[in-house]
This record gives C-alpha cells, sequence and structure tokens, in this order.
C-alpha cells in the first residue's frame, strides 16, 4: 500500500500582510494554483513548531496565493503573529467541503456573516459582487463588534457599492455612520422577491448563527436553502484524531459548510 | 492445519518468527498494577512466549502496538521537517477475539475514514495475528452480545493447556514449520466464550434522542473524566497533536500525536474559549453513542467490541454495560417526554 503522509506541513511564503485590527491580520500565503486548488469555506492546518497546529479558514483565494485571516486569541495563532512578511509559514491543506457555488447559482443569495465569520464567506460574497449576473441579486449582511473591529475595509466598500451591502456594529462607540445593533435585527426587514428560490448562508458565532436562522425561516426561507459552517477543533483534517465528530458526522470531512437541514440534526 | 505442540516446539516456532518480526503479547508486569501489590497486564515487546500471559486479560488493548500512547510523527530542524522512521520490523500480535475485532474497527477510521493514514498503513501492512482462544469468559466482557466471541481471520490461534500448544495455522508457511520442528497434526479451533457474566441488548429504535433523558445526568458528577475509559478502548482511535522541543529557542523539536479522551477536558476547545460538552454526562452520551448508534450509521455495524476493559479500569466503577442495557429506557424516557410537549 503506498500512502501519502498527510501530516507533514509544507512551508509556504508570506506575501503580505494587511492589518485590520490591532488582533486580527491577514496573511496572504504563497499557494500553486490556488484558484483550482481551493474554494472558499475550506481550511488549512497552520503550524507553528514548537506551538502546534490551528485549524483556519480560507478568507481569500488568488491565482496562486491564499489568505489566512488570523484574530490572535490562542496559543498558536500569537505565535504566527510575531512572523511577518518575506518569512514563511508552514501550512497543510486544503481540507473540508468548502462552499459550491452551484448551489447558489441562479438564486437570490443572502450572506449573513459575523466578526471573523466573514473569513469563510469572503470568497462567496466577492465572487457574486464581480460576477452579479450569476445570482438574481445578492445580500450581505456583516456584523462586527464595533467600528475598531472591522475587518476587510476595502471589500466592504467595493461591495457596498455593487451588491445590496448592511453592516452592524454591537456598538459604534460614539461614533457616526453605523448602526448599532445585531445582525440578527436586520433580517427582518428583507424582502426577497421570490421565496422558493432563496438561498442564505449563515457563519458566525453558534448564538448567532441560530437565532439569525430562526430569522430567515420566520421571513418564509424554506430550511433547505439555508446553509451554514460550523467551527470544531479540527486536529487532523483527515477524519482520524476525532475531535471534530459531531454524531455520525466529521466536520473535518463532511464540512465545515452544511446545510442547515443536515445541522440541525447533529448534536454536539 | 490443526496441530499439538510442546513447548520446546512453540519455543522454535518463536524463534522462527523473530527473523521476521517483532512479537507483541499481553505481558505480566510485577508490581505494575492500580493497587499495592497487584500486576500489571498490557502489552508489551515479548522475547519468548514464557512472557506471554495467556491466562488474564489484559488491561490495556492491542492497539498500543500500532497506536502507542505517543508517537513521533515527524522531527522539526529549524525550517526542515524530516519524517520518523517506520518501525524496522513487522509486527506478530498476540490477542484475543474481541481485539481482533477491534482491528476491524481501527482499519475502518484510519484508513476507510478519509484518505488513509500514512502512519497507521505502514504499520498495518505488516501485522500478523495471533488469536489467543478464550475457554471462559473474563469479568466484564460481553463479546457475545457484539458478536466478537468467535473470528476467523486469524494467521494462526493457539489455546494452552498444562504446557500444550493447541493450534489452528491457516498460515501456510508456519503451518510447514509446524511440520518440521514434528508439530503433531490435530485438528484444533480455537476456544471461544458462549456465555458471559453480562450480557447487553442495544434498543432498536435508538437515536439522538436519547440525549434528553435524565439518565446522563448522574455522570456528571459520578464520572470524574479521568479518560481512563478511552485509553484502555480497542476501539478508540482519537488523538491530539503535540509538538515537544528539546532546546530552548525552539530550533528542534518534534510534533508527536498523543492519545486523547472525549471525556477529557480539552477535547472539544476552539480558539477563542469556546467548547462543546462541558458536562460529564454529555461526555458519557457522546462516547456511548459513538460506540452504539453513531459508528453504525457511518459504517455499518457497531464499534462497540464488548471487551469490557471501561469496566475493568474505571476508578468510579461505572459499568458501560449498564449505561447500554439502560438506553432503552432512556429511550422511553426521552419520548415520553416529547409526546407530553
Amino acid at each position: 500500500m503506498t500512502t501519502a503522509n498527510k501530516y507533514v506541513p509544507f512551508p509556504s511564503r508570506i506575501e503580505k500582510v494587511i492589518r485590520h485590527t490591532q488582533i486580527e491580520y491577514t496573511f496572504r500565503m504563497h499557494f500553486d494554483q490556488a484558484e483550482e486548488k481551493v474554494k472558499p469555506g475550506q481550511f488549512f492546518e497552520i503550524s507553528m513548531p514548537k506551538y502546534g497546529e490551528a485549524p483556519i479558514s480560507v478568507s481569500g483565494i488568488g491565482k496562486d496565493s491564499i489568505d489566512f485571516t488570523i484574530r490572535r486569541v490562542g496559543v498558536v495563532t500569537n505565535e504566527i503573529f510575531e512572523h511577518y512578511e518575506g518569512q514563511s509559514l508552514l501550512i497543510r491543506g486544503p481540507y473540508g467541503n468548502g462552499f459550491d457555488f452551484n448551489d447558489y447559482n441562479g438564486s437570490e443569495l443572502i450572506v449573513v456573516a459575523g466578526g471573523t465569520g466573514v473569513s469563510p464567506v469572503r470568497g462567496v460574497i466577492d465572487y457574486y459582487a464581480h460576477h452579479p449576473e450569476k445570482v438574481d441579486g445578492i445580500t450581505a449582511i456583516v456584523g462586527f463588534k464595533s467600528p475598531d473591529d472591522m475587518l476587510f475595509r476595502d471589500d466592504l466598500a467595493y461591495w457596498k457599492e455593487h451588491i445590496d451591502f448592511r453592516m452592524t456594529v454591537d456598538s459604534a462607540k460614539g461614533r457616526e455612520g453605523y448602526r448599532e445593533g445585531f445582525v440578527t435585527a436586520v433580517v427582518p426587514e428583507l424582502t426577497p422577491k421570490d421565496l422558493a428560490n432563496t438561498k442564505a448562508i449563515v457563519v458566525g458565532p453558534p448564538p448567532m448563527m441560530r437565532f439569525t436562522i430562526a430569522g430567515l425561516i420566520k421571513l418564509g426561507i424554506p430550511e433547505e436553502n439555508i446553509w451554514l459552517s460550523q467551527e470544531r477543533k479540527m486536529c487532523c483534517g483527515l477524519g482520524k484524531c476525532g475531535h471534530c465528530k459531531i454524531g455520525n458526522t466529521y466536520v473535518c470531512l463532511d464540512g465545515p459548510v452544511f446545510p442547515y437541514l443536515k445541522s440541525k440534526t447533529m448534536v454536539d | 492445519m490443526g496441530y499439538i505442540a510442546d513447548t520446546s516446539q512453540f519455543e522454535k516456532l518463536f524463534s522462527y518468527w523473530k527473523e521476521e518480526y517483532e512479537i507483541w503479547a499481553p505481558r505480566r508486569f510485577q508490581g505494575g498494577g492500580r493497587f499495592s501489590d497487584t500486576d500489571a497486564v498490557r502489552y508489551a515487546r515479548v522475547d519468548s512466549p514464557s512472557e506471554i500471559e495467556f491466562e488474564e486479560k489484559s488491561a490495556y488493548s492491542w492497539k498500543e502496538t500500532v497506536f502507542p500512547p505517543s508517537e513521533t510523527l515527524f522531527y522539526f530542524s529549524q525550517n526542515h521537517v524530516e519524517e520518523a522512521e517506520a518501525p524496522a520490523k513487522k509486527r506478530l500480535v498476540f490477542l484475543r477475539s474481541c481485539d481482533l475485532a477491534a482491528v476491524r474497527r481501527m482499519d475502518q477510521i484510519y484508513l476507510k475514514n478519509g484518505d488513509p493514514d500514512y502512519y497507521y498503513a505502514r504499520k498495518r501492512d505488516g501485522l500478523a495475528f495471533v488469536l489467543i482462544g478464550c475457554p471462559h469468559t473474563c469479568e466484564n466482557g460481553f463479546c457475545v452480545s457484539m458478536g466478537t466471541n468467535a473470528s476467523d481471520n486469524y494467521d494462526m490461534s493457539v489455546d494452552v493447556t498444562d504446557g500444550a500448544y493447541y493450534i489452528d495455522c491457516p498460515q501456510e508457511d508456519w503451518s510447514r514449520k509446524l511440520e518440521e520442528l514434528g508439530a503433531a497434526p490435530a485438528e484444533h479451533k480455537p476456544s471461544r466464550v458462549t456465555e458471559n457474566k453480562v450480557s447487553v441488548r442495544i434498543p432498536d429504535n435508538l437515536t439522538y434522542e436519547v440525549g434528553k433523558s435524565t439518565m446522563w445526568n448522574q455522570y456528571d458528577k459520578r464520572c470524574i473524566n479521568c479518560g481512563r475509559c478511552n485509553f484502555v478502548c480497542p476501539t478508540c482511535t482519537c488523538f491530539t497533536m503535540q509538538d515537544m522541543y528539546y532546546d530552548a529557542d525552539g530550533k528542534v523539536g518534534e510534533r508527536r500525536r498523543v492519545q486523547a479522551s472525549c471525556m477529557v477536558d480539552g477535547y472539544t476547545d476552539v480558539a477563542g474559549g469556546a467548547s462543546y460538552r462541558k458536562k460529564n454526562g454529555q461526555r458519557m452520551r457522546f462516547k456511548t453513542l459513538h460506540k452504539v448508534l453513531d459508528f453504525r450509521e457511518r459504517f455499518g455495524y457497531q464499534m462497540c467490541v464488548g471487551c469490557g476493559r471501561c469496566d475493568d479500569i474505571c476508578p468510579e466503577y461505572i459499568s458501560f454495560s449498564h449505561i447500554i442495557n439502560h438506553l432503552e429506557e432512556g429511550m422511553k424516557e426521552a419520548q415520553a417526554d416529547d409526546n407530553s410537549k
């Protein structure tokens, strides 16, 4: 039996570092033929020798590059922040299913994302913002804690110009021009043209996803038209280590993107 | 072919094996038990048949032969990564029927759930199995209920009675060797347990709904989430990555995988501090349903092999077979709750 060793990471050069906030940076990494090989919603394992590995979503895909938007919250991510342009990181992947554009082409699409949950859907929103003819309209609702926590400012500006884009902040910190509140407050204001042909993607912290999906269903969007992405501790990414298993489902192999109808049957 | 070998013949067969194999078997470690003046029986390399514990069930399972508590995957040296070498020799494992059934479960996860696992596959390829017959049941095993009390997928089987080795040997090279050594031909089938002291019944209507039952609550406090049940389980395959460094400035080190337990804190921790299944009762439910429900849903047969090691090892005397037998009532309770809503 010849089996490839999928545990050994390969070095990938940091091409660019984009600072969004004090604790959230995007690392643009070299990856050959990324456009053909990687899909939004997939993830990689990023290694920091001595500290371990962490599963990180792909937040952008270029011709030969992939973006990781990393929040400095753990041991591994802390260490990653000490490495900058010109250096390289050890990575392996891509893993997981990612978003399948075929599920959304031709439909009216609503994407709701909170905080770092924007990372996995950034590629989806961006694709349709640049290919509006592929969908029957796209609405993106994005929430951040405060104006200081906003990610992807350049993208947000582009989306604001080209698609139905709405943003909320939990607190505007006294600044003008921001809508205070949660993304869930925006959902009831939506008026999809044809509910049966409306599809939705929801990514964010578990309570945010729960309430947003409840709102979308109340709006009349069929349950089978909703997708979400689950965050779990993927240690291996290969269906072996067990950490991401929910019931009979391995998030790393079968997800992390799930139809809501499947996801609602999954009990941790 | 069947044979009866004496000690000297069996020792010679053993020497013949050792040219090709490293031999792993249950071995007694005197004074190594969990209580004072008790022994530990666990898997280890053996150099002669006399070192094999043929009578007592090993506290830890066969899995340590291929899935040790800690396994180096590769070495880091500055920016270079170097794969850990494979064991030099193939391994021959002495094991009982429950553990041989567990090999299939481990293959399922490591070879067939997604792409094959490199480190498992390279050891698995050379494994040979010698079945140790079970003339009587062990204390807590329920192999008959799980259908794992009989196996025929061994290279050789052996029953040891009064210094005589009763052998069934489908492996042709070994069979020839036994003949050459003068072992007396005699048909023999490995002894097997036909009745355990414990039996279990997994309800046909079992679903995740049983999680709503109050049956799990007692484990919130009774279970101390030590994870021993997982570490002794021949079918538990979970691991966690762990980096180890030899020098202070972090230039030279290794990445290991270490056995992990879904009962122990930290198993589900995600970045930022969130975790799932905080209560021990929920973890017990998760583990139980993996062993008797969701593995079967995914792969078509039950994961638990009924070896009973989890019951043997639990410091809180929690019985897994008792939990399984409680599932039927748990389902009734969960469904009654549903109906009353």
